[in-house]
């Protein structure tokens, strides 16, 4: 048996996003300042690169700072957990045909359910920090992502019953004529709005709600502790936008570009979205985000899976 | 004149020989009231009276213990001054009250306006006056533990008088202990239906309370129950300043008191000081004077208008309007010299003539404008996550705007078409052609809208200036004018250059009298009241601001609402806290 070649698939995945993460720091702040009139960080290197040496050099070098009163323990986990799920799900997104840490026959739910993990950093942060600003977000937090967890996970049945596996692989393979994003239109929208909502951006950042909260669940923390919740977050909106290729745009297939490089470029323009609707959008009130979720979102999530049924069933005799 | 028959029909009420009338400088009807009748005549004044007086515009005090120039007026060791306004009558009234002893006390008034309670402990805090009756009399700008009354005459204006500044643990411990909330002290007992309620400590420092402000909300989940504003973290004394710097140089001190809107500031003290030395001010010094504080309309509703998207959520109108305002500030910069605080207007006049060229940057800035407030509609004003999100929240209703003091923008929000400009035209403003936006709901969103259209408004009346720029001097030849003009004032013979001389080091001597002057500014109504003694300072010089009264509406429109609203509702009031607390 080889190992050399998942071993270095792991590494190879680890280490791009590691460098993903930090990159995106640099091209959030970087594309951000050009749709608001301004440059961001271009002092540091050729277009500002370096500034992301520069930043990992100031979180790494932070004192790390446990408030007394909080707990400790629990306190120190939390970021970890986030980190650790984002990196987990990564191990079932297929680069490209074999470069894939491990293709499962049950890869949609062994991602569903480390995003459902997710949560419980965030939950345990706004717990332990024995802040009243972290604990109203982490609040916030708990009942929007379990909210939204529910129709994520509905939301991707009508792409699972057309190709008829969990497999991501077989996914991507069932998608050689047509992208899903065509018979799952709804089904893409719901899970993209689901994903902004699982990584709490804007518009759906309500845990964080820097105007409201501070900084939510997060408001005690510092160095590198912040930091994973930074990484943890950058990971996460990569994987919501790998996801999204993987699954409604056709993954690793187009034409004459390596089926890696058509990955990457699909993803990146997701990357780009996610950052845009940061420069966008306001932010909707608690309330309002949970009509969304449970009044819109729900219904429609079912009435996609009831029809991708029916014609599935149609067309298949 | 309506201005006596307000003051015959109170003396033929309450009794000729109680009531003595004052004339002061600006013709606003004085009358002096005896302490027991007080609170008769201001309930008479805002219940009964035909076309009442229904806004307590401001109260505040006087200490006349060293006072000199006092004719016609009665014997008192303390004055609590009264200013209410008419909407009704378009006129207000003064209401002295003539206070005897060291620490006197006053009957209070919040039973007639809830809006006296702030007013009130203003008057507690700065003169030692004690109000009977007020539900809870504390300090209010302030410190908890701050020894006297720093509007009193004895209490030292410069740091320097007060000896060497000692903290030591114990002093800061119990300052520390003194800021603690004490739920009881302000009749909450922290439970609703048996359940204990949360305390959340919004502030002094919070991304989302534009300055230094406290608020302690009463929270059942995100609901909030109650909100009790703690204020005067950005009170820098300047109304005890205005009585230690001369007339002129007091002038920058009112550039930092709405720190957003620069010599809008300047408007009503100086248009106070000239009503009160008498000096006319030439035709292009007013037009001149009018075209900048539009200028700087514009100005303090871009940040607004950004900061406002930003409290939604919205990172990016922020940094559109503050780059547009940065070109208004060049020009600015152009005209004055400084940027957000050019402390430009004079007594008398502007500081300098207009510069070469400054129709065609004021023209550029007109042309450029108008698109990206277009622009900022569709972003902002059209966005359906802003409806939602302040649509029907934070409502006010007109009766409770008049109620409480609310003027400017957020009265013209409720629906009720007012506007200073308009109804008391100074500086020329009846001259010029513009329209007062008003909304209908009096909601977070209104209150947007109507300043949005309010900037419009603004560009109409500078294009009209530099249209119609009279020829002409900048600044009166009156002699009280500061800094006097050299041409006719001196190098003629001695006697000229020792009054140039005189009013250039220790600045101008200011005949006695008593004058306020209110203007539309930026976020309400801003009036100066000064007080002369026939001196070179001012005896009392007592700025009337709209945003504190602003202020103390917000628990009112917060209650039953969320922490999200209570953000949009106070970035949709409009305020500074440098306005507040002065």
């Amino acid at each position: 048996m080889n190992i050399i070649l998942p071993l270095a698939i792991i590494a190879g995945v680890l280490l791009f996003l590691t460098v993903m993460s930090a990159g995106l720091i640099w091209l959030e702040r970087r594309l951000l300042a050009l749709w608001q009139d301004r440059y961001g960080p271009n002092r540091v290197g050729p277009f500002g690169l370096l500034q992301v040496i520069a930043d990992m050099i100031k979180i790494l070098s932070k004192e790390d700072w446990i408030p007394p009163f909080a707990d400790k323990t629990v306190f120190v986990i939390a970021p970890a957990i986030i980190m650790i799920s984002a990196f987990m799900s990564f191990a079932i997104v297929p680069f490209a045909p074999g470069i894939v840490i491990a293709d499962i026959n049950i890869g949609v739910l062994f991602f569903l359910a480390m995003s459902s993990l997710g949560v419980y950093s965030v939950v345990l942060a706004g717990w332990a920090s024995a802040s009243k600003y972290s604990l109203l977000g982490g609040m916030r937090a708990a009942a929007q992502m379990v909210s939204y967890e529910v129709f994520m996970g509905l939301s991707l049945m009508g792409v699972v019953a057309l190709t008829g596996s969990f497999s991501i692989g077989e996914i991507v393979e069932a998608q050689r004529h047509l992208w899903f994003i065509v018979p799952q239109f709804a089904g893409f929208l719901i899970f993209f709005m689901a994903g902004v909502a699982e990584t709490h951006r804007l518009p759906f950042d309500l845990p964080e709600s820097e105007n409201e909260l501070v900084a939510g669940f997060h408001t005690e923390y510092s160095g590198m502790k912040f930091g994973m919740f930074f990484v943890g977050e950058y990971v996460g909106i990569t994987l919501i936008s790998a996801l999204i290729t993987t699954l409604f745009f056709g993954g690793w297939l187009g034409p004459w570009l390596p089926p890696v490089v058509w990955f990457l470029i699909k993803t990146f323009i997701f990357i780009c979205l996610f950052i845009l609707l940061r420069a966008s959008f306001p932010r909707p009130r608690y309330d309002q985000l949970m009509f969304l979720a449970w009044k819109i979102m729900l219904p429609l999530s079912l009435l996609n899976i009831v029809i991708t049924g029916a014609i599935v069933l149609a067309t298949s005799k | 004149m309506n201005g006596p028959d307000v003051i015959m029909e109170l003396r033929s009420r309450f009794g000729d020989h109680d009531l003595t009338p004052q004339t002061t400088q600006d013709g606003l009807p004085t009358i002096w009231v005896p302490k027991e009748k007080v609170h008769g005549v201001l309930r008479y004044l805002n219940c009964e009276a035909i076309r009442p007086y229904r806004t307590l515009y401001d109260l505040t005090a006087i200490d006349e213990r060293v006072r000199e120039h006092r004719q016609d007026q009665p014997d008192s060791d303390f004055t609590a001054v009264y200013h209410l306004l008419s909407y009704e009558r378009n006129e207000d009234i003064r209401i002295k009250v003539a206070l005897k002893g060291e620490y006197p006390s006053i009957p209070t008034a919040t039973d007639i306006w809830p809006s006296a309670d702030w007013y009130e402990r203003e008057v507690w805090d700065m003169f030692g006056i004690k109000v009977e009756g007020h539900p809870n009399l504390r300090r209010i700008l302030m410190p908890p533990l701050w020894k006297g009354h720093p509007l009193r005459k004895e209490h030292p204006a410069r740091r320097t008088e007060m000896g060497t500044f000692h903290l030591p643990v114990k002093k800061d411990e119990a300052e520390e202990q003194a800021l603690k909330f004490r739920p009881e002290d302000w009749g909450m007992t922290g439970l609703r239906d048996g359940v204990e309620m949360m305390y959340l400590n919004l502030g002094p420092h919070h991304a989302g309370t534009h300055g230094i402000l406290r608020i302690i909300l009463v929270l059942d989940g995100e609901e909030i129950a109650d909100a009790v504003l703690d204020i005067g973290f950005h009170h820098r004394g300047a109304e005890k300043m205005g009585e230690r710097q001369s007339w002129h140089t007091f002038i920058p001190y009112t550039d930092r008191i709405d720190y957003m809107s620069g010599v809008l500031n300047n408007f009503p003290y100086v248009l106070a000081v000239e009503k009160l030395a008498g000096i006319e001010v030439p035709d292009r010094a007013k037009v001149i004077r009018v075209m900048m504080s539009e200028l700087f309309r514009i100005i303090s509703h871009l940040v607004y208008y950004g900061t406002f998207a930003q409290d939604i959520g919205q990172l990016s109108p922020v940094f559109f309007t503050f780059s547009d305002r940065e070109r208004a500030f060049d020009i600015v910069q152009a005209v004055c010299g400084g940027r957000m605080h050019p402390s430009w207007f004079r007594i008398g006049g502007v500081a300098q003539d207009l510069p070469n060229g400054w129709d065609s940057i004021m023209r550029d800035f007109l042309r450029y404008l108008p698109a990206r407030l277009d622009e900022y509609d569709k972003i902002v004003m059209q966005n359906a996550i802003i409806k939602a999100r302040t649509k029907d929240v934070g409502v006010i209703t007109l009766d409770k705007a008049i109620e409480w003091g609310v003027t400017g923008p957020n009265l013209r929000a409720c629906g009720f078409e007012w506007d200073f400009r308009k109804k008391r035209p100074y500086s020329g403003y009846e001259q010029f052609e513009f329209d007062i936006p008003t909304g209908t709901r009096g909601d977070c969103y209104d209150r947007v809208a109507v300043r949005v259209e309010e900037m419009r408004q603004s560009m109409r009346i500078i294009e009209q200036c530099i249209e119609n720029m009279p020829a002409g001097p900048y600044k009166s030849d009156h002699r009280l004018a500061t800094p006097p003009l050299k041409d006719n004032h001196t190098m003629y013979d001695i006697e000229t250059l020792i009054t140039h001389f005189l009013n250039v080091s220790w600045g101008p001597v200011v005949p006695p009298g008593e004058a306020a002057f209110g203007v539309e500014g930026a976020k309400g109504n801003n009036t100066y009241y000064l007080v002369s003694d026939g001196n070179t300072t001012s005896y009392r010089t007592r700025i009337r601001t709209p945003s504190f009264a602003h202020l103390q509406t917000v628990p009112m429109m917060t209650r039953g609402l969320e922490i999200a609203d209570l953000i949009a509702i106070i970035a949709s009031i409009d305020f500074v806290l440098g306005d507040v607390d002065r």
